[in-house]
This record gives structure tokens, C-alpha cells and sequence, in this order.
């Protein structure tokens, strides 16, 4: 239980108020409480305010976090914070309590005989690098990875990076970012050639029109979503579409919810198009100047067997030839095959269309876990391409991300199995270039990506991976067709690592379990989504043994001989790194703020060059990389232009019949993060979601004789599970579909979903596969 | 010791009245919402006596169109309805 508050009395009426928000939030999309700051912080006199990105979701909202007596023990909104302006979400009040759960790991264990054994932090340091020496010797370098995510701070993920492809010579580096927003990256790489959005949260304050693609915004980006409602109330005609597969919170708040059947926004994308153009409200001078046409493989297949691989061929078509594809999308044609109206759609269109009009589109899971998904992401900027209306503020297509550094660590530090932190691993000039800076030899880096996410969880099952070191990650829950990959970790001759704060269903297969430092205990900088690198200090001292991931990194590093190459200091080594990681960046299109920047004030956005963030990529009034003489230059694509792709619609790989007939979609909720492993230890949070439920559509409910609270069986071709059943609650999925939030490990939905996955970003699709329902 | 918060709803239009009426309710905090119909209430009186008349006194304000309570201590017990 959190300690934080001295007085008894002051502590429970906080308590009351954090649990009166909790319901309200639940409640109420968006719904901000901004005295709660002063309120919650009244009893608080003589705390030391410091600075910090919280802790939970890629929005990356700044926060004040009150320390005394070597605890954290307040939180407010940081008001200098251009993210949340002061403003907070529930998760946000509540990230200091995830520090003080009852059972956090605090000591090293190492398994003997089938039991946890306490270990000296020392000595199990010492088993994992030994571990890895003697995999290597046995198997080669290809049998050792790691694999991290997107809540690694900065260093940690640069460090690993640096250990595994520079040193030790394997690309068996992934993050569970990969399962999260790698179609995101290869949306921004086949459009413009350079990943992370153009725009940033600004755009929100002059944009007329949100359009949010299968994006639950107001329960899981809460206080975004907040700032759209705040620009509908201030300014006259901003509205908010919502586009989506079930109706969420977020629909019922929007000014219009229009929902679609599974995987047709594909075709509902074209049939936008087709109306732009039709309609003539194709913006002919920037797509003249701008943009090129391309078309690439179709019928790529869904990777559902080992070893699958695919590698998309592009050709350039010209106008014409699109318009012509784009018969096929008229609005009355995909009316039936979405179930969205062609009048819905020629709406859309119009909000699109309207040259009078700023508009954004937001996105998270829903486009990015889709077997279809880089399509899906090129034909969203498809329509802002063809109608100008992109890299200019107000005018933004913006993908959004779940976690606090899944751009910051992930996509741009690169722990990818094919990306170097500038660059690719099959690019002899980026193998050199990260080469010189990590001080190894060049041939080191080798120039063969290995496994993406599921592929090396198969590769772990079949045997070509005998050691995995996890960290900061629970992918026992999140894997897709979780069963396989769960016994394929548990195999004998399989060594896994994990390090984390607290005992996760990942913890549980390991055969090392090291405690991590968390968050305010060490140093880092986490990058949200919208380009913004901010920095937090160490607050307090984690509890026992427990180390950063960094510090695990470079100690196993010093101890595998590698001493040169990680021979930072301890009190400075964040500094260090990070200062190292800077010149992997050094240009006009990427480079990262300064440290004492960073220090100074609540994050930058980069590129930052010549001491100023760049909020608008691509438009030459706000970005110094635009060289082409031009308004815009999309310098990310050899011949400046963005392009415009011809993606048609394709099907799920498995679609419901006659003996799974119902879709199942997955996601999360507003209290929890994610796993729940760090949300599911704060009372408050847990007890207003203390499990897991699946949502159905009335009308099924009643067919099936189903009220909210009676235990449903799941059933899919991969696996079962049991839930109560909610009808008619927070959410409401179409007919035929059902929802399961995948944040409770007592429940894991992910037993049952497919491993099939978008062939060019490979990530796998949670939101689509087909079951079975039964009253029990 | 008896804690309570509760979410208060007012009558239309009638947001600051319903915050300022309930601030000047001894034993009552308010925590307005900024972009809802909505306040959140807390509580605290020495007994359930107490309790009880202040709950009473918060029903009929006349501002106010309905009082949902969101969670309760009392003593070192706690209930809740979350
Ligand atoms: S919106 Fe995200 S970043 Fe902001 S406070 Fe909530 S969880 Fe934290």
C-alpha cells in the first residue's frame, strides 16, 4: 500500500477524492478535475517538486512530482508542459503508487531445482553473462537476444542495442513495440521515407475536424482527448468523428460515431479518395509539386507460418492509373461491404474535402494491429496528401503511441532486429557509422536482420534461440496465440532472463529474475508521440537491490570483456550516453536537444537545431532541413515527394463461419496500463477494474439469454477462456462482434488470438480473429 | 472518522451555484470538474450521526440534481462502491 501522506485523515479524504475521479473518468470521457492539484496537494507543504514524464502512455504528459523524506509522495500536472498543460489523467495521479506496491523485487532470484532462490545481485550478473558466453559457444550468436520495449528509457534501450549488434554481434534485438507500433513506422516509411509523425500536439489548438480511425482516444490518450473536447467547447464548428468497430466512450462523446465492419477501412479509405477526386477537391498544385503515385505487391499473405517472409516491390503508376483503381471504392460499393452508408462516407469525404477546413486524423491500435496496417496508414495519408492538407498546423495525420518511449527508445534509438540507431543494419555506411561511435570493429555489426517479434518467439520455441534476456515487458500476456510461445519458453535448454519491478506470467518462466530500478528510481528520457524527448532525474532510491536496466546492461557488458566500450562512470553514465547517442543524430532532420536542455524545461521536439524544436517537419516556415526551395519538401524519399499509394482492401485471415461466428476484437481500459502489472497494484485502480469481462452487443446478449455478470465461455480455434459477461456498459461492440480487455493476467485473452501479422511492419493483429460464444 | 466522496450533479446550468453552496457546508471540499456537468465531494464528520445530517444537508440544496457516492471510510473500515 502507498505510504506517501503523513497525516491519516489528510491521506484517506485524498484517497476518496483520487477514487471519486477514477469513477468519473470511467464515466465521463475527458472529464479533467484541474483544483484536484491544488486539493491534492494541500498537507504537502516542504515537499521538493521535481520534473518528470509520467510513467504510463505515450502522450507523455509532464508532471511535478512531490519527494520527501526520501518518497515520492504527490503528484501534479506540470502547468510548463505544453503536452498536458498542467492537466492530468487518473493514471497520472496515480504513477507513484505503482512504485510502492507490497511485492516489489527486490533481490536477485536465480532458479535451482525447480524453486526461486534469493541471490546477491552480483552473482546473478555473473550467471547471465555466463550464460551468454556459453550460449554463444554452443549455438552461435544468433542463439542469444533480448528483447525490451517501449517503456525502456532512452539509455536502456541504446545500451542493449549497442551490447547485442555491436559487440556481441547479433540483430536479435526487438522490443514489444514491435507489437505495438511497427506499422506506424513503416506507414511513415513507405509515405515520406522517414518515420514519426510531421506535426505535433499543437496542430490539436487550429484543426477543425478530428478524424479518429478505430481509436478509443478518450479512455486511452485521456488527456488529449480532453484538449479536443476543450477546442470543441472554445471555438464554434470543431467536431470530432468518431470511425471505429464498437461504440466506446469516445463515440458517445463525438459528434458523430460511424462504425464500420472489421478490416473495411481499407476500402472505406478508398472510397474517400475516390470522393476527393471526384468531387474535385483534390489539391492539384501541392500534389503536382509534392507527391508521386506508387503501387506495390498485394496478396502478401498474413505470416502465419514459421519462417514467412516478404519483401514488398514497388512500381510507379501515375494519376490516371489510380483513379482508375479507385473505381472500385465508390461509396455505394463499399457501402456493402463496410456497412458504413455511402452517405456517411461522402460526408467524411466532405470534411476532408472542404478546402475551409484544418483537419486531423488520430490513430493508434486499431490501424496499427491490422494484417493490413502499413496499408492502411498509407491510405489515410493518402487523403491528406491528395487534399494538401498535411505538415501545416491544424493539418495532420497523427499516429499515436501507447507507450511513454516507444518512439523516443524504440523507433528512434532503433531496437529493432533491422534499424541501428541511424540507419539499417543492411547498410554498409550505417553499419560503419554506428561502428566508429560504439567503438567496435565494422564487421561486427552484421548486416543480416534475424527475427522480428513472433518470429523469435517461434525461433525460441523451435530451439534457434536458446537465451533470452526480458526487460521491462510482459509478453506471457501480450503475445498473440500465447500458448505456443508460453511452452516454447518453458522448454528445457531455453535460459530466460527477466528483469522487472514486480512477479508478471513472464517472470514466471524465467530462470533469472532481476529487479529493476523504476522510472524516478534511476535516471532516463523517455520520447512521446509527438517527437517530445524529456528527462528525468533520479527522485529516490530503489528499493533493495533492485538496479536499472542500463546499469544490469553494462554491468553483464563489463563482464562479457566489453569494458572499453562501457566504460561510463556511475553517477554520470545516463549523461554519458546520452551525450554518445547524440551523434548517431547530428544532422538538420534528426538531431536530439542537449542534455541541459532537456533539464531545464519539459522536453523538445526534434529535430532541434540551432536551439529551437521543429514542430512542423516537411514545410519550409518551420523546418531548417527544407532545402528544396520549395513550401514543402518531403526530404525523406530521394526525389522530395510523399507518395501516394494504391492499397486495395484485402480480408482478415480468419474471418467468423459457421463454427466461430462472432469477430473478436482486443484492447484496453482507461485504469489500466496495459498488462496491469504496475496499475493492477494501485488499489484505487484495481478495485475500479479488478478483471477482466467481454463485451457483447445487446441484441446478441438476449439471443443467447446473456446478462452483464454471467460467466461467458470464448472459444477460438487456438484456445479458450471464461468472463462475465458486460451488456450495455462502458463499451458496445456491433452485432456479431465481441470485445476482452487483454489487461488482467488471471484472464489472458491473448490464449485465443491469431498470430498473424501485416507482412511489411510484421505486426500481429489483435483486433481481429474469430470465435465462439456460450452462455455457461 | 467518517470519509466519504460522492459525485454531485447539478441542476442545469447551475454548476457554480451547486460548488459554491456546497463549499460553505462545514465539513465539505468540492473539486469541480472543468469540462463536466459534474463536482466531486468529500466528506468528513466525526460519527455517523454527523454523516448522516450532513448527507441529509447535501441533498437539499436546492441546486443540486442528484448525489452519487463513490466511496465511504469509516473508522479504519472502508466500503466502497467503485
Ligand atoms: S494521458 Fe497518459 S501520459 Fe498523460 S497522465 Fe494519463 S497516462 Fe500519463
Amino acid at each position: 500500500m502507498y505510504r506517501g501522506w503523513t497525516d491519516r485523515r489528510g491521506f484517506i479524504k485524498k484517497m476518496a477524492a483520487l477514487s471519486a475521479m477514477t469513477a468519473a473518468s470511467a464515466i465521463f470521457p475527458g472529464i479533467l478535475f484541474p483544483e484536484a492539484q491544488e486539493w491534492l496537494g494541500t498537507g504537502s507543504e516542504g515537499l521538493d517538486w521535481k520534473k518528470s514524464p509520467c510513467r504510463f502512455c505515450g502522450v507523455g504528459c509532464g508532471l511535478l512530482i512531490g519527494i520527501k523524506g526520501g518518497k515520492a509522495v504527490a503528484v501534479k500536472g506540470d502547468v510548463r508542459s505544453s503536452v498536458n498543460k498542467g492537466l492530468c489523467c487518473v493514471k497520472g495521479y496515480h504513477s507513484i503508487m505503482a512504485m510502492y506496491g507490497k511485492d516489489r523485487l527486490t533481490k536477485a532470484l536465480v532458479k535451482r531445482d525447480g524453486a526461486y532462490v534469493e541471490t546477491p545481485m552480483a552473482d546473478a550478473l555473473d550467471l547471465v553473462a555466463s550464460q551468454i558466453e556459453r550460449t554463444v559457444e554452443a549455438y552461435g550468436k544468433d542463439a542469444v537476444s533480448i528483447y525490451g520495449s517501449g517503456q525502456w528509457t532512452i539509455p536502456d534501450g541504446y545500451v542493449a542495442s549497442k551490447l547485442f549488434k555491436g559487440c556481441i554481434g547479433t540483430n536479435n534485438v526487438e522490443a514489444n513495440a514491435r507489437l505495438c507500433m511497427s506499422t506506424a513506422v513503416t506507414g511513415f516509411l513507405t509515405s515520406f521515407g522517414l518515420d514519426e509523425p510531421m506535426g505535433c500536439y499543437e496542430d490539436i489548438d487550429h484543426a477543425d475536424v478530428f478524424v479518429l480511425w478505430g481509436n478509443n482516444m478518450a479512455e486511452m490518450h485521456p488527456v488529449l482527448f480532453s484538449r479536443l473536447l476543450d477546442q470543441r467547447l472554445k471555438r464554434k464548428g470543431v467536431k470530432i468523428i468518431d470511425f471505429a468497430t464498437r461504440t466506446t466512450r469516445t463515440s458517445m462523446a463525438a459528434d458523430r460515431s460511424i462504425l464500420f465492419q472489421p478490416q473495411t477501412d481499407l476500402a472505406v479509405a478508398n472510397a474517400i479518395c475516390h470522393e476527393i477526386i471526384e468531387n474535385n477537391w483534390v489539391n492539384r498544385v501541392f500534389v503536382e509539386s509534392h507527391c508521386s503515385f506508387r503501387k506495390g505487391l498485394t496478396q502478401m499473405g498474413y505470416g502465419l507460418e514459421d519462417h514467412y517472409e516478404f519483401k514488398d516491390q514497388s512500381e510507379k503508376i501515375d494519376f490516371k492509373a489510380y483513379k482508375k483503381f479507385l473505381a472500385d471504392y465508390t461509396p455505394e460499393k463499399v457501402e456493402k461491404r463496410s456497412g458504413v452508408s455511402a452517405k456517411d462516407i461522402k460526408y467524411m469525404a466532405s470534411l476532408y474535402g472542404d478546402p475551409n477546413k484544418k483537419v486531423m486524423s488520430f490513430w493508434c491500435m486499431g490501424m496499427n494491429q491490422h494484417t493490413r496496417g502499413t496499408w492502411i496508414q498509407n491510405l489515410v495519408y493518402n487523403i491528406h496528401l491528395l487534399t494538401g492538407k498535411i505538415a501545416s498546423p491544424g493539418n495532420s495525420p497523427f499516429s499515436l503511441t501507447g507507450q511513454p518511449s516507444a518512439c523516443g527508445t524504440v523507433r528512434e534509438v532503433g531496437t529493432l532486429t533491422h534499424r541501428l540507431p541511424h540507419g539499417l543494419v543492411t547498410n554498409e555506411r550505417d553499419r560503419a557509422f554506428a561502428a566508429k561511435i560504439w567503438q567496435v570493429p565494422a564487421k561486427n555489426i552484421s548486416p543480416r536482420p534475424t527475427y522480428h517479434t513472433v518470429e523469435m518467439f517461434r525461433a525460441l520455441d523451435r530451439g534457434d534461440i536458446r537465451f533470452m534476456w526480458i526487460q521491462v515487458t510482459n509478453p506471457m500476456v501480450t503475445l498473440p496465440k500465447l500458448k505456443r510461445y508460453r511452452n516454447g519458453a518453458q522448454k528445457a535448454d531455453r535460459f530466460i532472463v527477466v528483469s522487472d519491478v514486480y512477479p508478471t506470467p513472464t517472470t514466471d518462466v524465467a530462470d533469472v529474475i532481476l529487479p529493476s530500478a523504476m522510472w524516478i528510481e534511476r535516471a532516463g528520457m523517455y520520447g512521446n508521440s509527438e517527437r517530445r524527448t524529456q528527462y528525468f532525474e533520479q527522485m529516490v532510491e530503489p528499493p533493495g537491490e533492485a538496479m536499472s536496466d542500463t546499469w544490469q546492461l553494462i554491468e553483464v557488458a563489463r563482464r562479457l570483456g566489453f569494458e572499453r566500450q562501457f566504460s561510463y562512470e556511475e553517477e554520470t553514465h545516463i549523461e554519458e550516453i546520452y551525450a554518445e547517442y547524440r551523434k548517431h543524430h547530428d544532422n538538420d532532420k534528426h538531431n536530439m536537444a542537449p542534455l541541459s536542455v532537456l533539464q531545464s524545461q519539459p522536453g523538445a521536439m526534434w529535430p532541434y537545431v540551432r536551439g529551437k524544436s521543429t514542430k512542423w517537419r516537411y514545410n519550409l516556415k518551420y523546418d531548417p532541413a527544407c532545402t528544396n526551395g520549395k513550401d514543402f519538401h518531403f526530404y525523406g524519399k530521394p526525389d522530395g515527394r510523399a507518395v501516394i499509394w494504391q492499397r486495395p482492401y484485402e480480408p482478415a485471415p480468419e474471418v467468423p463461419d459457421e463454427a466461430y461466428p462472432y469477430w473478436l476484437c482486443t484492447g484496453r481500459v482507461l485504469e489500466h496500463w496495459h498488462t496491469g502489472s504496475m496499475t493492477r497494484r494501485i488499489p484505487i485502480l484495481h478495485r475500479a477494474m479488478p478483471h477482466a469481462y467481454v463485451e457483447l452487443n445487446p441484441a446478441d446478449a438476449k439471443r443467447l439469454q446473456i446478462q452483464t455478470g454471467d460467466g461467458v465461455k470464448i472459444r477460438s480455434r487456438r484456445g479458450e477462456i471464461t468472463l462475465p459477461a458486460a451488456v450495455n456498459q462502458r463499451g458496445v461492440p456491433a452485432p456479431k462482434q465481441v470485445f476482452v480487455p487483454f489487461f488482467d493476467e488471471n484472464s489472458l485473452i491473448n490464449e485465443l488470438t491469431l498470430d498473424a501479422f501485416d507482412p511489411i511492419s510484421k505486426q500481429p493483429d489483435y483486433k481481429k480473429c474469430a470465435v465462439r460464444v456460450e452462455k455457461l | 472518522m467518517r470519509i466519504k466522496s460522492y459525485l454531485a450533479y447539478p441542476q442545469e446550468g447551475r454548476k457554480e451555484e451547486l460548488a459554491r453552496s456546497i463549499s460553505n457546508v462545514e465539513g465539505c471540499a468540492v473539486i469541480p470538474a472543468k469540462n463536466r456537468d459534474v463536482l466531486i465531494v468529500i466528506t468528513d464528520s466525526e460519527n455517523q450521526a454527523a454523516d448522516d445530517r450532513l448527507r441529509q444537508r447535501l441533498e437539499c440544496t436546492e441546486s443540486l440534481k442528484w448525489l452519487a457516492m463513490v466511496s465511504g471510510f469509516s473508522g479504519s473500515e472502508r466500503q466502497s462502491n467503485v
